[in-house]
């Protein structure tokens, strides 16, 4: 192991919108690296709520996440950025993932999850998430779900549908209601 | 296996990342950071081991994500400002270079000014200046980039508070637990002892790493002044679950 340390995380401010790109939210963009994708497209939406129930308005919201087999060494590029609007709110058009290995290795699969990171002023290093989908029977046996005890807990991880295609997840950062955040 | 410049998003370190050393990250609770109040959470975090989620990353190439490595030029005309090249080496905590690694860079203009909507301090805007450029390591983890120093700038967090000098970086790295967002500071400024965003972070070393040096190599004669400043993400974990002994 060598002296190096890593470097100090700091906060993305305010004024982070200079490298916004809007069109990033959508992963399934017709210029975009997965274009010419044949696959049927979802929403993932919610709301980033702070300590006192007000709109965290400034939030860079990122997703990471696997192709719909589950594998992040595929051709799918699962990366996007969203800017929170007015609401809190951040929007990403992508596909839903597959079930991924499990840290463990072996069989065992973690149910189909989209990382989602938050940076926004007031943030000195990310706030990291999962977004999972309800009524995934994987949910039931997964890893990460698993070890929060408290089912009200476990519950700010799983978004609920609202339409076909659609899912929603809002995301409390304090307080009542307060989403799990990961360390990662 | 070459890290990051790989056309598409792979599992690349497959034991994971060694977690941060106490006092050299800030905490979410930064009282004297005004904003930090209502946005740390009150529970503490789950820690969850490393899997094929974490230890990957999207591979941001060139193709896909155009580099503009020159901030003094925009619209025809040149920014206004001191010209400046800042450069470094992105690595591990091992001191392996990490390649074909995407940086993005904002900042505020030559007059403490970001040309941003949201930025109403009363310094004038510069129309050839916007502020934000996107560069690649190269195979020894280099980067380097072409801007113009910024000016400090009045904030709202306290009684006559200003922000030192900084320039913001974004960066990836091999696997989605690298990913960091941190700024650069300026030697010799004296806000930093001021500031309740430089001081969130406990350990003094720790601090000092986030500030540039001058650097004479890196200086062209006649055009810019250098700086060099080396960005360190985390290091693997010996073991795949090493983090589960710790602590």
């Amino acid at each position: 192991m060598s002296g190096m340390v890593a470097t100090a995380s700091q906060t993305a401010g305010p004024y982070w919108h200079l490298i916004d790109h809007p069109e990033w939210a959508d992963l399934l963009r017709m210029d975009g690296p997965n274009a010419g994708l044949a696959t049927a497209a979802i929403t993932l939406t919610g709301r980033i709520m702070d300590g006192a129930g007000e709109p965290v308005t400034d939030a860079l919201v990122e997703i990471w996440q696997a192709d719909a087999e589950g594998r992040y060494d595929g051709s799918f590029h699962g990366f996007g950025r969203c800017a929170a609007d007015r609401e809190g709110r951040y929007r990403f058009s992508t596909l839903r993932p597959g079930p991924v290995p499990a840290p463990a290795g072996g069989n065992a699969r973690q149910a189909p999850h989209v990382a989602l990171s938050i940076f926004a002023r007031g943030l000195l290093k990310p706030l990291v998430t999962r977004l999972y989908f309800a009524g995934e029977p994987l949910n039931d046996t997964d890893p990460l779900l698993n070890s929060i005890a408290e089912p009200e807990r476990r519950a700010t991880l799983i978004a609920r549908p609202d339409g076909p295609a659609r899912w929603v997840l809002d995301i409390r950062l304090q307080g009542e209601g307060e989403t799990v955040f990961l360390e990662v | 296996m070459t890290e990051g410049s790989a056309d598409r998003g792979r599992p690349q370190d497959p034991a994971g990342y060694r977690p941060p050393r106490p006092g050299t990250q800030p905490d979410y609770d930064a009282p004297d950071y005004g904003s930090t109040r209502l946005r740390h959470p009150l529970r503490p975090l789950l820690r969850v081991p490393h899997g094929p989620t974490e230890i990957s990353a999207p591979a941001m190439s060139p193709a896909l994500y155009a580099p503009a490595p020159d901030m003094t030029r925009h619209a025809g005309g040149e920014a206004l400002g001191e010209r400046i090249i800042v450069a470094g080496r992105v690595l591990d905590e091992d001191g392996r270079p990490l390649r074909g690694t995407m940086l993005e860079i904002w900042q505020a203009n030559a007059a403490g000014r970001y040309a941003h909507p949201g930025d109403t301090h009363d310094a004038p805007l510069d129309p050839h200046f916007t502020g934000q450029a996107r560069v690649f390591t190269d195979d020894e983890g280099w980067y380097r980039f072409t801007t113009i120093r910024p000016g400090a700038y009045p904030w709202g967090n306290h009684h006559n508070a200003w922000r030192p000098v900084h320039i913001h970086y974004s960066l990836f790295g091999a696997g989605f637990a690298q990913r960091l967002i941190t700024q650069m500071y300026f030697p010799g400024d004296p806000l930093l002892p001021l500031d309740p965003i430089f001081n969130a972070t406990p350990d003094a070393a720790a601090r000092e790493r986030l500030v540039a040096r001058f650097d004479l190599g890196i200086t062209r004669p006649n055009h810019a002044l250098g700086y060099r400043f080396d960005i360190v993400l985390r290091g693997r974990a010996a073991t795949p679950f090493e983090e589960e002994h710790e602590e």
